[in-house]
């Protein structure tokens, strides 16, 4: 199986290690034909509007839709949550608008106000997520299907799911933290053989039937 | 739940982010949307770019921080801005008006003939040049949590930024060569500390993101230093010196993403324009290089 990574900018390299350390192949994806032949796809953190640009510039917002209307999961860290926000409240236009959410990009302020902080994920099991916010941006409008995966102390949403879409304000991938790219790796080889075992009751996707 | 700020992940952390992308130099809030509507992923703000600093002659210090501040509030990419070698309290202005990266720049001229700022002591983080790979851990040792080579600064000439990235690179693989204990003679011909030598030559890559800067000015050459293993570039004069600079940048953006593949970078250095003038490195004279400060 393998996974591919959104490289047109940002951290794509720590994303494809981090697939690594789980023993999956990552793809770097900059061109609609690095698409093909991918069992999910990775949206980096990096600068949405440089990403945004380069995805619309290359066309591959149409076959990254198709990818996800397929059934394959997508997951975006911090600027990969921004490019499948449905809605950013700044005004800033969407991109791959796949999740029920509203975004506020650079929500916590600029650079000083970058942090890290241990989260509780319970979807990942009772050990804590050590998570790295950089000028990071937060959801501050969860629609009726998303599942909240995370949230602050403060009770702000910082981690969601829809379906075959997850997306994170956070960057498990500097942490070394594996347990996202598990569940997407999971997901990935469900739609790849979605069988008749108990994978199927865990994954709404099959279901639900985004697939159109 | 703790929350730390300003840790070394998160001032590590950012560089990464910017990794694959371009970082241009901008003169006015003008410039700045041209560049962020380009694709930049970050500015650097600064009164004059190094051609004309060139240009100017006499002491080149940090930029008036109400320039600096009309350029943060017109982007919402991260905006850098330089400080002097050496010189802690135009960083501790920069850090007060709360710019997302500080230069610690060769460009400007150096407060300090001995010693650079003692970055660790710092919330927001640092990049330096380097030209080698012992200024380089020199750097990150203080506290750099970015490097980018030098280069030639305003020269719109590569060969220097080429030569600096290969010297870094190739002494990165020598390292890797050797055996634990010449380590210990490698730490000291490199004037820089042991563990941090040892880290190198495990990873075999420096322990920050390394970008290029100083000289690039066409999209060949943003491919080129890309192709020998830079992580990204950054742009000065190369944009705004050049005929149309929105397409410039644009063609530059293009060509740091796609570096590896020729019939997309001949595609986008089609009709640009023409690039900045640049000066042969011959013509210029050794007190006029900007690369040799910094120690």
């Amino acid at each position: 199986m393998r996974i591919g990574v959104l490289a047109v900018q940002g951290a794509f390299a720590e994303h494809i290690s981090t697939l690594g350390a789980i023993g999956v192949e990552g793809v770097e994806v900059r061109l609609p034909s690095d698409l093909e032949d991918i069992s999910g796809l990775i949206l980096p953190g990096g600068e949405s509007t440089a990403q945004r640009r380069l995805i619309e510039r290359w066309g591959l917002r149409e076959p990254i839709l198709d990818l996800a209307r397929s059934g394959a999961p997508l997951f975006g860290t911090c600027a990969g949550m921004i490019l499948l926000a449905d809605d950013i409240v700044d005004g800033d236009p969407t991109t791959l608008p796949l999740l029920d959410i509203g975004v506020r990009r650079n929500a916590f302020g600029r650079q000083l106000d970058s942090f890290e902080t241990e989260l509780s994920v319970p979807m990942l099991g009772d050990r804590a997520i050590h998570a790295v916010f950089i000028r990071a941006p937060i959801v501050e409008r969860v629609g009726p299907g998303v599942d909240v995966l995370a949230r602050l102390e403060d009770g702000r949403v910082v981690a969601v799911r829809e379906r075959n879409v997850v997306a994170t304000a956070f960057h498990p991938e500097l942490a070394g933290e594996t347990r996202f790219h598990r569940l997407v790796a999971t997901m990935a080889a469900e739609h790849d053989d979605p069988g008749e075992g108990s994978g199927r009751r865990h994954h709404p996707t099959r279901r639900t039937g985004l697939a159109r | 739940m703790t929350v730390e700020t300003s840790t070394w992940a998160t001032k590590k952390g950012l560089a990464q982010m910017l990794k694959g992308g371009v970082i241009m130099d901008v003169v006015t809030a003008e410039h700045a949307k041209i560049a962020e509507d380009a694709g930049a992923v970050a500015v650097m703000a600064l009164e004059r770019v190094p051609a004309d600093i060139r240009a100017a002659g006499g002491v080149a210090r940090m930029s008036d921080p109400a320039m600096i501040q009309s350029i943060m509030d017109a982007v919402t990419i991260p905006v850098m801005a330089k400080a002097r070698i050496g010189h802690f309290v135009e960083a501790q202005i920069l850090e007060a008006l709360g710019v997302d990266y500080i230069d610690e720049s060769e460009v400007l001229t150096p407060a300090d003939e001995r010693n650079h700022i003692d970055k660790h002591a710092f919330k927001v983080p640092f990049v330096c040049g380097c030209r080698n790979l012992g200024e380089a851990l020199r750097r990150i040792n203080e506290g750099a949590a970015m490097m980018r080579t030098k280069g030639e600064a305003g020269t719109g000439n590569v060969v220097e930024a080429v030569h600096q990235l290969r010297d870094v690179l190739a002494e990165i693989r020598r390292l890797q060569g050797m055996r634990e204990d010449e380590l210990f003679v490698a730490a000291k011909e490199l004037q820089a500390p042991y563990e941090v030598v040892k880290q190198v030559a495990a990873d075999g890559r420096l322990p920050v993101v390394n970008f290029v800067a100083g000289g690039i000015s066409t999209p060949a050459d943003a491919a080129l230093v890309m192709q020998l293993g830079a992580e990204g570039v950054f742009v000065g004069s190369g944009i705004f010196k050049s005929e149309d600079p929105a397409r410039m940048a644009n063609a530059i953006v293009q060509a740091t993403t796609h570096f590896d593949d020729p019939q997309i970078l001949a595609d986008v250095s089609r009709g640009l324009g023409a690039p900045m003038r640049g000066i042969a490195l011959e013509q210029l004279a050794e007190s006029d290089r900007l690369a040799v400060r910094g120690w």
